[in-house]
């Protein structure tokens, strides 16, 4: 007799398969409900309790979601890549539908009745002659403390009723209502303030450094300095400014690393030491029929996160116990380098995670958490609670990589591609806290025993990092897809929403539309004409629908589209962009259409894919991090402008209804898309190609010069 | 140190503090307030937005003397579960935000501008919030909650 085989677990389940560590019922009537996965904006907590209600069979009110917390919870990674859904909506659906045949079970037994006589409605479990239980009256007599078998099937979709609804977000009220939520609202009795100083000579090390003034300062309790890490801590957020900006003026500084010319960022990219990846190749031998090849080079510059909170932390030591509360999206990967830095175990620290704003990646939110650890050692028994500057945020915090990408399409005598190299040169798109050596947290660079900071790595496929989104989708015979990981990093780089998949679809549909439209070929057809995946079809027929593609023309007016399949695994989106370019260039509308399998809520897809659309937008029309040769300058919103109500395009989505597919995260699946078909609407606009971001006044003067 | 008085969400209110320091600082600190959020410190984000008189200001660059008599309304005063404002309502019910920092600075200077028009159009709210950075791009559903709270306030 063959032994069956163990089920797949999801994922997350197969990683923390003890089911209580999902799950409590509890006597009194609720369900808590702990997934390692944290809120970020996106709507992801909601998103899991419709999920658990739904298998569970109880009312959404009953299900309360609990922080994530290194005490307590799954750890589940990163909250990242849009990916929630599929690893932690997939383990939770998992967990309850095995939880609800545990209590079944039982109630089996106490009823007297077959489990497939019984049914439950919010809670309470009937059978025939209304013999009645519930899982709260079952609850203490059930320990959920055992591991996930696997071979329970979760409902169908037919019988799922709460996913598929546009349920409101149970964040929502608490934040209209001035409900304290977010980390930054946080500050218990007793708790004290720290500030950190940094440098604003990139690079620059801390040398001699008075401390008098800032000592003279009232409330100031401690200043500790390690090596280059100094901070001061104090009674009042008032006091702490005030220490900080006198303890600055004591500070002397030395030394520091050039930065690249901001101009000249193209040479500076493609002259750095740099590893060479082949991320992928298709047929081989070049065709002999190539008549041309069409080389064309685009880039985008560095990008904040530029998140509208200030990244902020509290720390509390009790002897050789540390409790951290974070914004982190990594929990678990945020102690192993904590401990790493502290040289304690990792038992020794809980990490907890508390709301911060929306982040859209790695900004500062894991090293403001060594900031406060680091503080709060010197203060043993109080918290501590540090708050970066609006100029740290927009200066220390990890930036989206500038990158380079060069394609070379190989066209036969009919204009078909038969040939496609595509390259890009960056640095890399990671340098998170990975569980690796170094710690990759801020001040570990700066302590006097400090670690080194490395260029940062780069995530591999089928995900990809800078190569996110860099193999082509359409059916080229043969193609070539290279990255250049840079090996210096002067300007500090790591996950930013959609890592290289802007830029590399910009690219990609930005050269497809000028094949296309070199050969008075429909851009829309030109696609769909390389195509076969039927899903990535439907997106495209369905914004050119919807958009009313290549109706009349109007002076001033375009449109262009994009299209990718974000990570070439994740959902389907295509985008119509119609801009008005007179003097400049405004987004007067989009239109998407996107396939994200299972919508779990369709109104928080729709968010997700309307927020991707407008931050976009923002960073194609608007946003670089500017810098001189020794310092970031972009230090402020009027440095670092982003979009304005104002400049808000019309958003239409057509959701493209997938029941019974896998579900997709939606928060990426924008960005590349709306870049490209906002640059595509510009050319048909203008009739010329901009193809380096962001897309400025300045730019397009200088296209037009040069054409005319 | 002289002591600061005004009227806070319609509670007379007396503060014993350095007049120069910004009222965004002493409404979350001295006062335990955590409707206005800070955000930039430099007047830029709106996200500390207060209602002075009639008009929405930044509460983070407005030094606590200046606000000596005035009638300042914070989210705190807008409304509540219990009781919320129409526009508080709306939020909710256009799912107006992702992370939502940005919301009670964007809820104060819509509320002003109800204040002051009462039947606004789209381009008037762009406008009235065109000071009030959102970054995760939620704009448009902010537009229609204002909008929708608009229509409501006017309907009675």
């Amino acid at each position: 007799m063959n032994t069956p085989s163990p089920p797949r677990l999801p994922v997350s389940l197969a990683a923390n398969p003890r089911l209580s560590s999902w799950l409590k019922i509890s006597a009194d009537g609720y369900v808590a409900v702990s997934p390692g996965k944290v809120e970020i904006g996106q709507g992801i907590i909601t998103a899991l309790a419709q999920i658990a209600a739904d298998e569970l069979d109880v009312d959404i009110s009953r299900v309360r979601m609990q922080r994530a917390s290194t005490a307590s919870s799954p750890n589940e990674g990163v909250t990242s890549g849009s990916l929630s859904i599929q690893q932690s909506g997939r383990a939770l659906r998992h967990v309850c539908a095995e939880v609800r045949r545990i209590f079944l079970a039982k109630a089996s037994d106490r009823l007297g009745t077959k489990i497939d006589m019984l049914d439950i409605q919010d809670g309470t479990i009937k059978g025939p002659g209304n013999v009645t239980t519930s899982y709260w009256e079952l609850a203490e007599e059930i320990s959920l403390d055992r591991d996930a078998s696997g071979d329970t099937t979760a409902k169908p979709v037919a019988r799922r009723s709460l996913v598929g609804r546009s349920v409101e977000r149970i964040d929502i009220p608490g934040k209209v209502f001035a409900q304290p939520r977010f980390i930054q609202d946080c500050a218990p009795p007793g708790t004290l303030h720290g500030r950190v100083l940094r440098p604003e000579i990139s690079g620059a090390k801390l040398g001699e450094l008075k401390q008098d003034s800032a000592y003279a300062v009232a409330g100031i309790v401690a200043i500790v300095r390690d090596g280059g890490f100094a901070g001061v801590i104090c009674e009042t957020e008032h006091a702490a400014d005030a220490a900080l900006k006198a303890l600055h003026g004591g500070a002397t500084w030395v030394g520091g690393e050039p930065l690249p010319v901001e101009s000249d960022l193209a040479s500076f990219l493609k002259s750095q030491p740099a590893d060479l990846t082949v991320i992928d190749t298709r047929g081989g031998a070049a065709y002999p029929a190539i008549s041309r090849t069409i080389r064309r080079q685009f880039s985008r510059p560095y990008i904040a996160h530029a998140s509208i909170a200030p990244s902020c932390a509290l720390a509390r030591w009790d002897g050789g116990r540390i409790h951290v509360w974070t914004h982190s999206q990594a929990i678990y990967l945020q102690r192993i380098d904590l401990a790493r830095v502290l040289g304690l175990p990792v038992e020794d620290i809980t990490v907890e995670h508390m709301e911060g704003a929306g982040c859209y990646g790695h900004n500062g939110a894991d090293d403001v958490a060594l900031d406060a650890v680091l503080l709060a050692r010197a203060t043993q028994g109080r918290a501590v609670r540090v708050q970066w500057s609006r100029a740290d945020e927009m200066t220390h915090a990890p930036f989206g990589a500038a990158m380079l990408v060069e394609i070379a399409a190989d066209l036969d005598a009919r204009g078909e591609v038969v040939g496609w190299r595509h390259s890009i040169w960056g640095n890399g798109h990671t340098s998170r806290p990975d569980g690796l050596e170094p710690p990759k947290l801020l001040a570990a660079t700066e302590l006097k025993e400090a670690f080194p900071r490395l260029a940062a790595g780069n995530q591999r496929q089928p995900s990809g990092g800078a190569d996110r989104n860099s193999v082509p989708l359409y059916d080229f015979p043969s193609w070539q897809v290279e990255f250049h990981r840079l090996l210096a990093m002067p300007i500090r780089t790591s996950a930013l929403r959609s890592l290289g998949g802007q830029c590399n679809v910009f690219a990609i549909e930005s050269i497809i539309d000028e094949i296309a439209c070199e050969h008075s070929e429909d851009p829309a057809a030109f696609r769909l004409r390389h195509l076969r995946d039927g899903r990535a079809r439907a997106v495209i027929e369905a914004a050119t629908k919807r958009a009313t593609w290549k109706s009349e023309r109007q002076p001033g007016i375009g449109h262009g589209l994009g299209f990718a399949r974000y990570k070439n695994t994740g959902a389907y989106c295509a985008v119509v962009a119609e801009v008005e370019a007179i003097g400049e260039v405004r987004v007067k509308k989009l239109t998407l259409a996107a396939d994200v399998g299972e919508a779990i809520n369709p109104d928080g897809v729709r968010n997700q894919l309307e927020g991707g659309a407008i931050q976009a937008t923002s960073w194609a029309l608007k946003e670089q991090v500017r810098f001189d040769r020794q310092r970031i300058t972009s230090t402020g919103w009027s440095s670092y402008p982003i979009i304005r109500f104002s400049e808000i395009p019309d958003i239409d989505i057509v959701l493209i209804p997938r029941p019974d597919q896998e579900p997709l995260g939606a928060g990426e699946a924008a960005l590349g898309p709306v870049t490209a078909a906002i640059g595509n609407a510009v050319f048909d606009a203008l009739g010329v190609r901009i193809r380096d971001l962001p897309i400025t006044r300045e730019r397009l003067v200088d296209l037009l010069e040069n054409a005319s | 140190m002289p002591q600061i008085r005004f009227r806070l969400n319609g509670t007379e209110t007396a503060v014993d503090a350095d007049p120069e320091r910004s009222l965004l600082d002493i409404l979350r600190s001295e006062l335990g307030l955590t409707g206005p959020h800070f955000g930039c410190g430099a007047g830029e984000c709106g996200t500390c937005n207060v209602i002075v008189g009639n008009r929405a200001v930044n509460s983070c660059d407005m030094p606590l003397w200046s606000a000596e008599g005035k009638d300042i309304t914070t989210l705190e005063g807008l409304g509540s579960a219990e009781r919320p404002h129409p526009l508080q309502r709306a939020f909710i019910a256009e799912q107006a935000m992702q992370c939502g920092y940005c919301i009670s600075g964007i809820l104060m200077s819509a509320a002003a501008l109800l204040r002051q028009n009462p039947s606004p159009s789209a381009d008037e709210v762009k406008a009235a919030l065109d000071r009030n950075l959102c970054r995760c791009g939620s704009h448009n559903r902010i537009v229609r909650a204002v909008l929708r709270a608009a229509r409501e306030m006017s309907a009675g």
